[in-house]
This record gives C-alpha cells, structure tokens and sequence, in this order.
C-alpha cells in the first residue's frame, strides 16, 4: 500500500470506528429490555446498555431449570429411592419407623417412616435432577433459588427435618415398645417363659437395628 | 496570582469528576452502565476510590533509588501544573503576563519527561524502565508535530502571548482562528492527535499499557505518588484540551458575539470548550486499540511531522497572500 493510500484507509476507518462508537454511547440511554429467549426481538438487546444490576433485578430462570433442592418434608415417604439414586451421595436420610399409619401426604400416600434426618448437602450436589425424577411424591423438587452462596462450606448442608431430637428419641421408644410387643408373643409360644428375662432382649435389639442398616447404605 | 489557586482548584475537580465522566464513557460505548452503586448513579464512586487510595501505604521496594524515585512524581505534576500558569482565565485574568507564554508552556511542560524518566529509572524495574524508555521516546517524537502545529498558529496570530491570541479571536464563532482560517482546521488535527500522545493516553499510552507492562513508569508506586502521577495525566489531558481551546477555539471568547461575555462568562466558555475536546479524548480512547511501538513512531516522523511542515508552509503562504 501506497503512502498516501495509508493515510486514506486510516482517515475512513478512523472515523468509521469514531462513529461506530458513539452511535453506542447514543444508544446507552435505550435501558436493558426485559426480553427473554422465547421472545421474537431477543437478538436486538445488542442495542443499549446491558448490564444487570443483579441483587436488584434478575434475569428470569428457566421453568426446566435445575437450582437448588427442596424438600416438601409434609408430603416425604422417607422412601431413601432419592439417596439411594444420588450419583454424588449429598443426601443424607435417617428414618424412623412408626408401628402405625400416622399421616397421608397431599396425595394421598400413607406415612409410616419418620424423618429424623433430611439432609441434602448443597456442596456435593452436581445438579442431576435424578432424585427429583425417582421421588413418588414429588416432594423432592428443584427450586429458582440459585444464589446460595455462603461463607462456610458446612452451611451449603440443608436440613429439611422438622423434627427435635425430643421427638426423635420418643418415636424410636415407641416403635421400640412395639418391637418388644411383637417379640413377646413369639417368645410366649416357644414357652421359655423362665429364663426369658436375657434372650428377649437379644432379640428385640436386632430388630431395631436391622430394618436401619440397608436404608443408611 | 489568582491563577494558582483557580487552575488548582479546577484541576483537583476536573479529575475527580473526570475519572467518573471516563468510566462512565467507556461504560456506555461498551454497552455497560459503570459505577452505580457510590452516591445517585455512582457520582461519588471517585470520592470513594480517592478515600481509599490516600490511605494506602506508601511502598518504596528495596531496591529502589531512593531519593528519584521519591522526588519524580513531584516532578512530573509540577511540570505539567506550571503549564498553567501562562494560561488566560477570562479578557482580564491570566496567570503570568509574558510575552512568550506559549513557548514556555510547550517548553516547561516538556520537562516532565524528566520526571517520567527518573521514575522509570529509579524504580529499578524492568517493566517501569521499558515504560519510561517508550514515554520518554514518545513525547519526545511528538513534540515536533506538536510544536510545528502550535507554531502555524503562532505565524497567524503573530504572537505568542496566550493572552493575546485569545483576544484576536474575540467577538463570535466567526472570529475563531479554525473559522476564521480554515487551512487551521489540519494544524488543530496533528495538534489533538500530539496531545493525546503527550499527554500518554490511549491510542497513545504504550508507556503505561496495563496489559503489557503493569503500568509502565508507575508500577512501583502506590498510595499518593501514584495518585500524583494519576493528577499529572489528567492534568496534562486539561493543559492540551486548554491550549487548543485558545489556539483554535476563541479561549475564553464568546461564541456569540456580545451575548453571554463578562468575566464569568470568560471562564465558562474556556472550560467548556476544554470539556469538549476532553470528551472526545475519551470517545478516543475507548475507540481505537493501542498502536505498536514502531506504529507510533511512524506515525509520528512519517506521516504528522512531514504534514505539519507542509502545513506550516501553507500557513506562511495563507499568512502572506490572503492576510495582507
């Protein structure tokens, strides 16, 4: 390229790149429009500012979107299909078994397992969605909340159980007190009514235990 | 003598509003809102930034040249804020009343490569020494379009008092020198384009190119000194913008005739027509990319300075031909 062709091509682009810019300064008073991907005029928010200003306005979230997890606890069979399904094991569920039918979730399922512990550790979870697909009752739901950021890693740890630990040790009694009935019977026909005061016991203790051991794993 | 005090003033607030009006340029040419969150839009983000950058410690690393390294910023600003002082505030007031103001103003302002270049030096590090060896080189390349333009002004006017030459532009727009004399209009270009390059800002600002040399001149500093480089840049950013509006804009004139003058009125006028060429230094600077090194020095010998002796020939014609 020529000298004088040189300074030709830099005086149009000069002023090509000056006006190309100011046409945006111009355009920074147009505010950020509220358009969302399934609206026709998305592409045209390149025109005027974009920025979000985000604790004070948000972007909508798609309906489909996977954010953070919620259990409706009211409406939980404690069932474990959803910690059993997790990839990451970020949910951590402790039941306790009643003797009898106490509840009905809002569709209508019978409640017979006590949550002692829900807990769904936000830190470890990658976002699947599969506990939320296996849940029966569809209590186990992905909420819109994202920003849950925290200073402390240890609070990322949801817990969803209501119950206190009073009402814990008090469930365990009870569904204690009804393995020992049921056990007693058993014990009552083999008619070793004498020396009975040791082996029943042996023999509730596991019962207790046993139906636990699978359902933590 | 009031001089002093006024440019000092003005200049201490120019910079804290120019550094809002710079963020918030960029901020809207790239589609961005800038500072919002400091006072109603963010107008006192640059109150905020000053705070805390005047509470930072004073960092002189150990291998520094003490006693430059700790004068040079003084140096610099001083330089540039003494340009000041031969330019008129309105018809009555001007700063000093020599005769050759515009040629010690090009000359005192010079010296702040000095500055520049101890700094670099001082700092005992590799990315100031390149940044003041390229600053150093640069301004140096660019006095002389710089000087050549002013000096096509000099030949029409035939004085270098600031002063004066403000007065023969006096009485409206049509009295301007870059009305009055068109052939001005290319000596006003080379000059703006000088100016951004003396004043180290981008397209021009290899000696501080963030992205490349931390900072250039400056990377050791902190704290004050830094801000009293930061104070020179924007100063000398105001003294060019300044100088051209009395070269090729009427200074402190009217643009309508006897409308809006007086001594108020002067002053009004100046700084307007400063803030707009300030303004599009800024659209400027957020327009174009950094030139390479080698790029700048052609521009500078191979096209500005053959340009602006050819233009100071045609003025010398203009001046004889068309103004006797």
């Amino acid at each position: 390229m020529g000298y004088f062709e040189n300074i030709k091509r830099s005086i149009f682009t000069s002023l090509k790149g000056m006006g190309l810019s100011i046409r945006y300064f111009a355009q920074a008073r147009i505010p950020r429009s509220k358009a969302y991907l399934d609206s026709d005029n998305y592409f045209e928010k390149a025109n005027g500012t974009f920025t979000v200003q985000y604790p004070k306005e948000e972007i909508p979230i798609p309906d489909h979107g996977r954010y953070k997890l919620h259990n409706e606890i009211d409406d939980c069979i404690v069932c474990d299909k959803c910690a059993k399904i997790c990839p990451v094991d970020c949910i951590d569920i402790e039941p306790v078994r009643s003797p009898e039918v106490f509840g009905q979730t809002s569709d209508g399922t019978p409640l017979r397992i006590h949550a002692a512990k829900f807990d769904i550790d936000m830190a470890k979870c990658c976002f699947c969605g599969l506990c939320t697909v296996v849940c029966p009752t569809e209590c186990l739901t992905m909420t819109k909340e994202f920003d849950f950021t925290t200073t402390d890693i240890l609070d990322h740890n949801f817990s969803f159980s209501k119950m206190s630990e009073k009402e814990i040790a008090e469930k365990k009694a009870v569904f204690e007190e009804f393995q020992l009935a049921k056990a007693k019977p058993s014990i009552d026909t083999t008619e070793a009514k004498k020396e009975s005061i040791d082996l029943p016991k042996k023999a509730v203790a596991k019962p207790v235990f046993k139906p636990r051991i699978p359902k933590k794993k | 003598m009031i001089s002093f005090p006024f440019y000092l003033g003005v200049l201490l607030i120019f910079v804290v509003l120019a550094v809002y009006a710079e963020r918030k340029t960029a901020a809207f040419i790239q589609n961005r809102l800038g500072p919002m969150e400091v006072g109603p839009k963010g107008l006192l983000q640059t109150i905020a930034d000053l705070l805390k950058m005047l509470q930072k410690e004073d960092i002189r690393a150990k291998a520094v040249d003490l006693i430059p390294f700790l004068i040079a910023p003084f140096i610099v600003f001083a330089a540039v804020f003494t340009g000041f002082s031969v330019l008129p505030m309105n018809e009555a007031l001007s700063g000093s009343d020599i005769s050759s103001g515009l040629f010690f103003l090009l000359a005192i302002v010079s010296l702040d490569i000095l500055g520049i270049l101890m700094a670099g030096w001082a700092s005992n590090n590799k990315y100031s020494l390149y940044g003041a060896m390229r600053s150093v080189a640069q301004i140096i390349s660019y006095e002389v379009p710089l000087g050549l333009s002013v000096l096509c002004v000099v030949i029409i006017s035939g004085t270098l008092d600031l002063q004066e030459t403000a007065r023969l532009q006096a009485h409206g727009v049509l009295n301007w020198f870059i009305v009055q004399h068109p052939i001005l209009i290319i000596p006003f270009i080379i000059f703006f384009i000088a100016g951004l390059a003396e004043s180290n800002r981008a397209p021009f600002d290899l000696p501080e190119a963030e992205s490349e040399l931390i900072g250039g001149f400056h990377t050791e500093y902190s704290g004050f000194r830094w801000g009293m480089f930061m104070l020179a840049e924007y100063g000398m950013m105001l003294l060019v913008c300044l100088l051209a509006a009395v070269l090729f804009f009427g200074g402190w004139s009217s643009p309508f005739e006897e409308l809006a003058t007086g001594p108020i009125w002067g002053v009004i006028w100046l700084l307007l027509k400063a803030l707009v060429l300030i303004f599009v230094q800024m659209w400027v600077r957020w327009t174009f990319p950094r030139l390479r090194v080698d790029q700048l020095m052609s521009l500078s010998w191979k096209y500005l300075t053959p340009l602006s002796i050819g233009m100071l020939f045609l003025c010398s014609l203009w001046k004889l031909w068309l103004m006797q």
